[in-house]
């Protein structure tokens, strides 16, 4: 079966707002354009969660004011600093956050891609971040006595967005060894990728690439977007644009410039629109 | 010989909790840490393995982000590195806000993989380089993970050490507090009282100064350790063993 193929923007009409999107870390496979095309359709009410982590896509979405709930472990744009928009926007109680640690996403969206509606974990009993999660429960260890243990419910999303260095007209995608991005795709609803290029053939064909291909199977729409994580990097592909991030960075500490930078680089990215 | 740094003493300190252990683990952004373990490494024969967390080449993990914590939930991990934005007197870490949650004054990224970790890692190191009343604290804002929990809770994990700029505390898991067990040179026992926000308990006895590391270690550290930390933290290994990376 051959994959729906995508605009950029069509792509981005696909992602409701008040969706619950699972975005992966800035040191994965990050899909920036795509963040760019829900900035420019002025997406509303989102629940970004982060898997585990989020950094420069989710600072920018909600400083665009795309975002209702920040789900994640961490918001981080690392060697940067801290993220100028989360922080402004958590300090301003504008978005509610739903703290979390890491293996907590990661176990609850496993729960998901097994279709079981819990899943018990280790730790974070006696932590704030278990006192202020309402939907996180302690219960009881049944094969033990008295061995208190976390339940924390499935983690669905709507929509996992990703990017991946090559798809094929299938829709297979290969993400290699980020693998988290597989347990997204498991997990969530539907799944959404960039890729940098559409090769010919099939991926399954080859067992080397199959062993670190989505399958066309979770994926709902594929876009072709050449550097399509910028100003991100990609691993094993291009770096970063160090450059344009700490221009990022500094202009984001307020709202004036943080709206400039919208204006030069997302607004006003037609031309991306336009491919 | 070139005089013994700071860093070179916290290196060495942190390296002698290490001896012996299969696989230390090491969080991302953290070069003194990451050099111990590699000192550590060194001095193993081959028999310890190191993974840096968040750097693409020098992990050895391939089943995505989960799987690190799948090893520690297992008990496959020995030692780990948490910090804190502050550090209170039980050990609790705050990696996520201070002043109220909901609007709080300062926001820092979140708690990572800390709400676990402390549990299930058996040689949690808590290191912060700035030991001062505002980041070791008598009591923290949000409690990112315990120090220490009820006897039912499951807990094969927890603080080992607390190492700071100005001396290595010990843990005593039975009365749940910190007790000084060295000072670093250059510092002393009053001015580590002024600069600390909690209480701890001293040694019996005189108070040893913390060990500045051998001929042998040394040369370790800047030969083998550096060219390698350079590969990972440049600028650090630049700043302070004049070592350039060739990446």
């Amino acid at each position: 079966m051959l994959a729906t193929q995508l605009t950029i923007d069509q792509l981005a009409s696909r992602i409701p707002d008040g969706a619950k999107l699972a975005l992966p870390p800035d040191y994965a496979y990050c899909s920036l354009i795509a963040a760019r095309a829900l900035m420019r359709r002025k997406a509303k009410n989102l629940h970004l969660v982060g898997v585990p982590s989020l950094g420069f896509q989710a600072d920018m979405l909600i400083g665009a004011g795309c975002v209702d709930i920040v789900e994640t472990a961490a918001v981080t744009l690392s060697e940067y600093g801290l993220a100028p928009r989360f922080t402004a926007a958590i300090k301003g109680a504008k978005i509610k956050m739903m703290d979390a640690t890491c293996p907590a996403i990661h176990a609850a969206l496993q729960a998901s891609e097994k279709g079981i509606p819990f899943i018990p974990l280790r730790g974070l009993i006696g932590s704030d971040i278990l006192a202020h999660r309402e939907d996180w429960k302690v219960g009881k260890n049944p094969f033990a006595e008295n061995d208190p243990i976390v339940y924390l419910p499935a983690l669905k999303p709507d929509v996992a967005l990703i990017h991946a260095p090559v798809g094929d007209k299938y829709g297979n995608v290969w993400v290699g060894v980020r693998r988290e991005q597989m347990l997204m795709a498991h997990a969530a609803s539907e799944t959404f990728v960039t890729v940098e290029e559409i090769v010919d053939g099939n991926l399954m064909d080859d067992l080397k690439m199959k062993a670190g291909t989505i399958p066309g199977l979770y994926i709902s729409g594929i876009t072709e977007s050449d550097k399509g994580a910028w100003p991100l990097g990609i691993p094993g592909g291009y770096n970063a644009d160090h450059e344009h991030l700490r221009r990022y960075v500094d202009l984001a500490q307020t709202d004036e410039g943080f709206q400039q930078y919208m204006d030069e680089f997302i607004t006003e990215a037609s031309s991306e629109a336009a491919e | 010989m070139k005089a013994v740094v700071p860093e070179e003493i916290l290196i060495n300190a942190i390296a002698a909790n290490l001896d012996g252990l299969r696989h230390v683990a090491v969080g991302a952004s953290s070069p003194i840490p990451g050099a111990a373990a590699l000192l550590a490494r060194s001095r193993s024969q081959g028999r310890m393995r190191v993974s840096i967390l968040g750097s693409e080449d020098n992990n050895f993990f391939s089943d995505g982000g989960k799987e690190i914590f799948d090893v520690a939930g297992q008990g496959r991990m020995d030692a780990f590195f948490l910090s804190g934005a502050q550090i209170d007197g039980k050990a609790n870490v705050n990696l996520v806000s201070v002043g109220e949650y909901q609007q709080p004054k300062a926001r820092f990224p979140g708690s990572f993989g800390s709400g676990y970790l402390y549990f299930v890692v058996p040689r949690v190191i808590l290191f912060r380089l700035e030991h001062t009343p505002r980041t070791l604290v008598e009591e923290v804002d949000f409690i990112s993970a315990p120090g220490f929990s009820d006897d039912n809770v499951y807990r094969p994990g927890g603080p080992h050490k607390l190492i700071t700029n100005r001396c290595l505390f010990d843990v005593d898991k039975k009365r749940k507090c910190f007790r000084l067990e060295s000072i670093h040179p250059g510092h002393s026992v009053d001015e580590i009282h002024e600069q600390t926000g909690f209480k701890f308990d001293l040694p019996e006895g005189e108070i040893p100064e913390t060990s500045t590391p051998n001929t042998d270690t040394l040369s370790i550290i800047r030969g083998e350790v550096a060219s390698e930390i350079s590969e990972i933290y440049p600028a650090f290994a630049a700043r302070v063993f004049g070592v350039n990376s060739t990446v």
